[in-house]
C-alpha cells in the first residue's frame, strides 16, 4: 500500500524544524502502510502534547483525547469493535506522568493495542520542563538545580509488569524503528513501542548525536527471556534498542471479557435481546 | 390494630439482618402483603449497627417512616440505636439470652422470644436468624407452608442438612410467633392484595441497571463507590446474557474516558459513581461536551465533601451535576422519583444522549438505591432503542455545521469515512484549529444543542388538587416521601410538584410555581440547590424550605409534621 493514502492535504504542522515527531510520523505510515492497514479500519488515539498531535497530520480515524488519557478510551475502542487497528500514542509526559496510572493498569489489561510513546525526556508544548524520563541533573527553567527524581523506567515498569510486548527504538533510525511498530502491531496484546526523539527546542542533552553514541541494538537477545529482558531495561550506562521482551500466551482483554467468544459482531451492530429482559424482569415477580 | 406496620431489624453489620431482611420481605411480597424496605448502615463490614425497615401494608407502601411497630434487636446497644424512633406502642421482640441490656421496662413493651434457645435445639444457633423469619411469619398468619417453600428454596444450594435444620428453624419460628397471637400479645390486621402477585420487588440499583439493559447499554466502566456499586454488579452479573462489557477501570478517570471511547467505536456506554468519584470523572465530562459524545452517568449521591458518610444520602451533588465539566456545553439531568422512574428515565437517558451527543444524567441517592418495594410489573412493549449512528460516506465530517447543530454521527468501520475528534477546538472534519471565528461557529453549535432540549423537557407531576393554594416542590427521592406526608396533611388546598427532570428545567415550571399563594421546597441537602436552580431560571425565589442533611433521608411523620408546623 502507498503511504500516500495516509498524507493530508494543506495542513500546518505545528512541530519545530528539526523536530524527532517527523521522521515518526513519517515511519508510522510506512508501517501502517507496509501491514496494508486501511485507513478506515485504524485508529489514532492520542493525549495532549507535541507527539499528541500526530493524528492530525495522518490521514485516518482520530480519537484526540485528553492530558494523559489516551489508554483508556484506546482500550474501549478496541473492546467495542475489535476488527480495528488501535494504536495510541502520545508524549512520555503524556503516558508516563499525567497518564502513569492508565499506563499500569492497560499493561494489566492487555488489550490488544500498540503504545507508541514519543519519549524525548522534556516537555516540549509548555516549554522545557522536566518530564518523568528527564534524566538526573538534567537543568530547566522549573528544576532550576537539576532534576534529582529517578527517572521513570518505563520498560523495567512494562516487564514487571508482564506486559505482552516490550521494545524501544530511536526515531533517528527509520529502518529499525519501522520495524519493531510492525511487530508491534501484529503482535496479539499490549504492545509499548518506546521511541528516543530528539527534543531540538529544549532538550540541548539528550540531542540525535547523543543518542546515537549512548545507545546499541540487543544482539543474541532472546525476548522471550523475562530475566534477561529486565536486566537490559534497567541498564543506563548505554541504553539498548530493540524488542525487549515478548509473552505470546498472554491472552488478550478483549479474548477475557468472554464478549467475542461466540461471534466476532462488533458492538454496534448488536441489539439488547428484549425476550431476555423480559424474563429477567419476571424474576423479580418473586415466585416459587 | 394496625393494617400498616413497620418492623426493625437491627444489629451489627454480618450478623445476617442482610438475610433477614431478603427472606422477610419476599415472604411478605409471596403472602401478597405490599412490602417496602429500606436500610441505613454504617461504613464497615462488620460489627457496628444498622437498621433495616420493613414495612408492610394493606395498600401501597413506599417510603421510609420513623415509627417502629416491631423491634427486633439482634445485638447489645441495637435498641439504643434507634431510641429516638421507639414508642411505648413499639413491640420488642428480644431474645433476653442473648441481650442482655438493661431494659427499661416501664417504658417500652418487651416480649421475650428464644430465638437462640430455639436454634440451639434444631442444631445451632446461626439458625435464630430464620427463626426470627418464621416468628414473624407467624405473627401475620402467613402461611407456614409459604415460608418454608421460600426458605427452602433461598437455601436450595446447601445441603440438605442445612436445608432441613433451616425449615425446622422456621417451623420453630412460626409456632413461637403463633403462640404470641393465640395468647392476644400481639394483633394486626393486615390484608392481602391480589394486585401483589403479578408486580415485581424491585430496588432502585435494580431498576437502574435493568434501565440501562432496555437502553441497549454494552459497556459499563466504573470504579466501586457506594452506594453506586451495584449497578455495576448487576451489569456485570448479567454480561454474559446481555453481551456487555463490565469493566472495573484502576480511577473514575479511565472509567469515564473507557466510556466515552466506546461510544466513539459504537458501543453504548455508561458510568456509575458516586460524588467524590464524579469529581474524578468531571475532566472527562468536559471531554464528552467537546467531542460531542453521548454518555450517561449514573451518579447515585452520598454526603459530602470529600468522603463525608460514604454509606448514607443526600441530595447535594445536584450543583456538581450541573456545572461541572469546564467550558460550557449542553447536558440533561434526570432524577428518578420511584422505581418506575428509574427504570424508564434509565432506558430513555440512553436515547437522549445518542440523538443529541451530549451527557445524560441520572441522578440518585443511596436511600433510594437502597430501597425497594413492589411494584406493576416494567412494560417493556414500548421500548425502543434508538440508534443515531450514520454509515458514513468518503466525504463524512464529524462536525458538520448543521441548522438545529447536531451533526450525524459516524463511527470509525462503519461506511468510507473517516471519524476525526478532538479535545482541542476542532474544524468540521475533527482536525484541531485555532481559527477564531470557527470557534465562534462550533461554541454556537455546540449550545444549539440546548434549545432542542428545553423543548422536550420531562414536565413536572403534579398531585393533588389543581385548584391548589400551597404547593410543595421537590425532585428525586423524596418523591414517595412527599406523596405520602402530603396525603397525610388530609387538606384539600395543598399539592405538591416532583420534577424528574430537574435539568434543563421544564418549561412548565413556572406555570405551577406561579399559581400557588405558598411554595415550599423539601430537599435533601443544606442550601437548597434545586430552589437555587428554579430562582435562576424562572426568578421565582422559593423561601420556604424543609431541608435535612444528617445522613438520613425525611421520615414520613418528620416531613408531615414540618409541613404541618409550616401550614398552620
Amino acid at each position: 500500500m502507498d503511504t500516500q493514502i495516509f498524507d493530508m492535504a494543506n495542513i500546518d504542522i505545528a512541530w519545530c524544524p528539526g523536530c524527532g515527531n517527523f521522521p515518526i510520523l513519517k515511519i508510522l505510515k510506512q508501517a501502517v502502510a507496509e501491514l496494508g492497514i486501511e485507513p478506515i479500519n485504524l485508529v489514532l488515539v492520542s493525549g495532549i502534547g507535541q507527539a499528541a498531535k500526530i493524528p492530525h497530520y495522518f490521514k485516518t480515524n482520530v480519537f484526540n483525547g485528553l492530558h494523559g488519557r489516551a489508554l483508556p478510551p484506546a482500550t474501549a475502542i478496541k473492546a467495542a469493535n475489535p476488527a480495528l487497528t488501535v494504536i495510541a500514542e502520545s508524549g512520555d509526559g503524556d503516558m508516563y506522568g499525567e497518564g502513569g496510572n492508565h499506563f499500569l493498569h492497560t499493561i494489566r489489561r492487555n488489550p490488544d493495542i500498540t503504545n507508541i510513546v514519543h519519549n524525548n525526556m522534556v516537555y516540549g508544548l509548555t516549554k522545557g520542563q522536566a518530564s518523568p524520563t528527564s534524566q538526573k541533573g538534567f537543568k530547566t527553567p522549573v528544576q532550576v538545580n537539576g532534576v534529582f527524581l529517578e527517572p521513570f523506567n518505563p520498560l523495567a515498569v512494562a516487564i514487571a509488569l508482564d506486559a505482552s510486548f516490550v521494545a524501544r527504538c530511536f526515531a533517528g533510525d527509520a529502518e529499525q524503528t519501522k520495524e519493531i511498530i510492525k511487530n508491534a502491531i501484529k503482535h496479539k496484546g499490549y504492545a509499548l513501542v518506546d521511541i528516543f526523539q530528539p527534543c531540538v527546542s529544549f532538550n540541548k542533552l539528550n540531542t540525535y548525536q547523543w543518542f546515537k553514541e549512548n545507545t546499541y541494538y540487543l544482539e543474541d537477545h532472546d525476548p522471550l527471556d523475562r530475566q534477561r529482558a529486565f536486566e537490559k531495561a534497567i541498564q543506563t550506562d548505554e541504553l539498548p534498542l530493540g524488542i525487549f521482551y515478548i509473552n505470546p500466551e498472554k491472552p488478550s482483554f478483549e479474548e477475557n471479557i468472554g464478549t467475542y467468544q461466540e461471534k466476532q459482531t462488533p458492538l454496534y451492530r448488536r441489539e439488547p435481546d428484549l425476550q431476555k429482559l423480559c424474563n429477567l424482569v419476571d424474576k423479580f415477580k418473586i415466585l416459587i | 390494630m394496625r393494617n400498616d406496620l413497620s418492623i426493625v431489624l437491627c444489629g451489627q453489620a454480618g450478623q445476617g439482618i442482610q438475610t433477614v431482611e431478603y427472606l422477610l420481605t419476599r415472604i411478605f411480597k409471596l403472602a401478597g402483603y405490599n412490602v417496602f424496605a429500606t436500610k441505613e448502615y454504617m461504613s464497615r463490614i462488620r460489627g457496628g449497627t444498622n437498621s433495616t425497615e420493613i414495612r408492610i401494608s394493606s395498600g401501597f407502601v413506599r417510603a421510609s417512616v420513623s415509627r417502629i411497630d416491631i423491634l427486633i434487636p439482634l445485638n447489645q446497644g441495637a435498641v439504643q440505636h434507634v431510641e429516638k424512633r421507639i414508642s411505648p406502642q413499639t413491640i420488642i421482640l428480644v431474645d433476653k439470652e442473648t441481650i442482655t441490656d438493661d431494659f427499661d421496662q416501664t417504658r417500652h413493651k418487651f416480649i421475650d422470644v428464644p430465638f437462640t434457645k430455639t436454634a440451639s435445639e434444631i442444631g445451632n444457633k446461626i439458625y435464630s436468624n430464620v427463626v426470627a423469619v418464621g416468628t414473624i411469619a407467624g405473627l401475620f398468619g402467613i402461611g407456614l407452608q409459604t415460608a418454608s417453600e421460600y426458605v427452602k428454596q433461598f437455601f436450595s444450594a446447601k445441603s440438605d442438612d442445612v436445608v432441613q435444620k433451616n425449615l425446622a428453624a422456621a417451623k420453630e419460628g412460626f409456632n413461637l410467633g403463633a403462640g404470641l397471637v393465640n395468647s392476644s400479645k400481639i394483633k394486626f390486621d393486615i390484608r392481602n392484595d391480589a394486585d401483589v402477585k403479578n408486580q415485581i420487588l424491585l430496588s432502585g440499583t435494580e431498576a437502574v441497571a435493568l434501565g440501562a439493559i432496555a437502553g441497549g447499554c454494552n459497556f459499563i466502566s466504573a470504579y466501586p463507590m457506594s452506594p453506586s456499586t451495584g449497578v455495576l454488579v448487576f451489569l456485570a452479573r448479567q454480561a454474559k446474557d446481555f453481551g456487555i462489557i463490565a469493566e472495573q477501570a484502576e480511577d473514575e478517570i479511565a472509567a469515564m474516558n473507557m466510556a466515552i471511547g466506546a461510544w466513539y467505536a459504537g458501543a453504548r456506554a455508561m458510568v456509575t459513581t458516586s460524588g467524590g468519584g464524579f469529581a474524578l470523572m468531571t475532566e472527562g465530562l468536559s471531554l464528552a461536551g467537546m467531542l460531542e459524545s453521548p454518555i450517561v452517568i449514573h451518579l447515585a449521591q452520598r454526603p459530602g465533601p470529600a468522603t463525608g458518610l460514604p454509606t448514607r444520602t443526600e441530595q447535594a451533588d445536584l450543583e456538581l451535576a450541573l456545572y461541572a465539566g469546564h467550558g460550557e456545553f449542553p447536558r440533561i439531568i434526570l432524577t428518578p422519583g420511584n422505581i418506575e422512574d428509574a427504570f424508564y428515565l434509565t432506558q430513555k437517558a440512553f436515547n437522549l444522549a445518542d440523538r443529541y451527543q451530549i451527557p445524560v444524567f441520572i441522578l440518585t441517592d443511596q436511600y433510594f438505591m437502597d430501597s425497594y418495594y413492589n411494584t406493576a410489573c416494567l412494560d417493556l412493549s414500548d421500548i425502543n432503542i434508538e440508534k443515531h449512528i450514520i454509515k458514513t460516506d468518503v466525504d463524512y465530517k464529524r462536525y458538520k455545521l448543521t441548522a438545529n447543530g447536531i451533526s450525524p454521527r459516524g463511527i470509525p468501520g462503519f461506511g468510507e469515512g473517516l471519524v476525526v475528534v478532538d479535545s482541542d477546538e476542532h474544524d468540521e472534519a475533527g482536525h484541531i484549529t485555532e481559527d477564531l471565528d470557527l470557534r465562534v461557529e462550533m461554541v454556537d453549535k455546540r449550545l444549539k444543542k440546548l434549545e432542542l432540549l428545553k423543548d422536550e423537557t420531562i414536565p413536572p407531576e403534579l398531585s393533588g388538587p389543581d385548584d391548589y393554594k400551597n404547593l410543595v416542590v421537590c425532585w428525586g427521592s423524596t418523591y414517595n416521601i412527599v406523596r405520602e406526608a402530603v396525603k397525610n396533611l388530609g387538606r384539600d388546598d395543598i399539592a405538591f410538584l416532583h420534577f424528574r427532570q430537574v435539568y434543563p428545567l421544564p418549561n412548565e415550571t413556572s406555570i405551577y410555581l406561579q399559581k400557588a399563594q405558598r411554595t415550599i421546597i423539601v430537599e435533601n441537602n443544606a442550601t437548597s440547590q434545586f430552589a437555587k436552580l428554579i430562582k435562576l431560571h424562572t426568578g421565582i425565589d422559593i423561601k420556604e424550605k424543609i431541608l435535612k442533611y444528617n445522613g438520613l433521608s425525611f421520615y414520613v411523620e418528620e416531613l408531615t409534621e414540618k409541613l404541618n408546623d409550616l401550614l398552620n
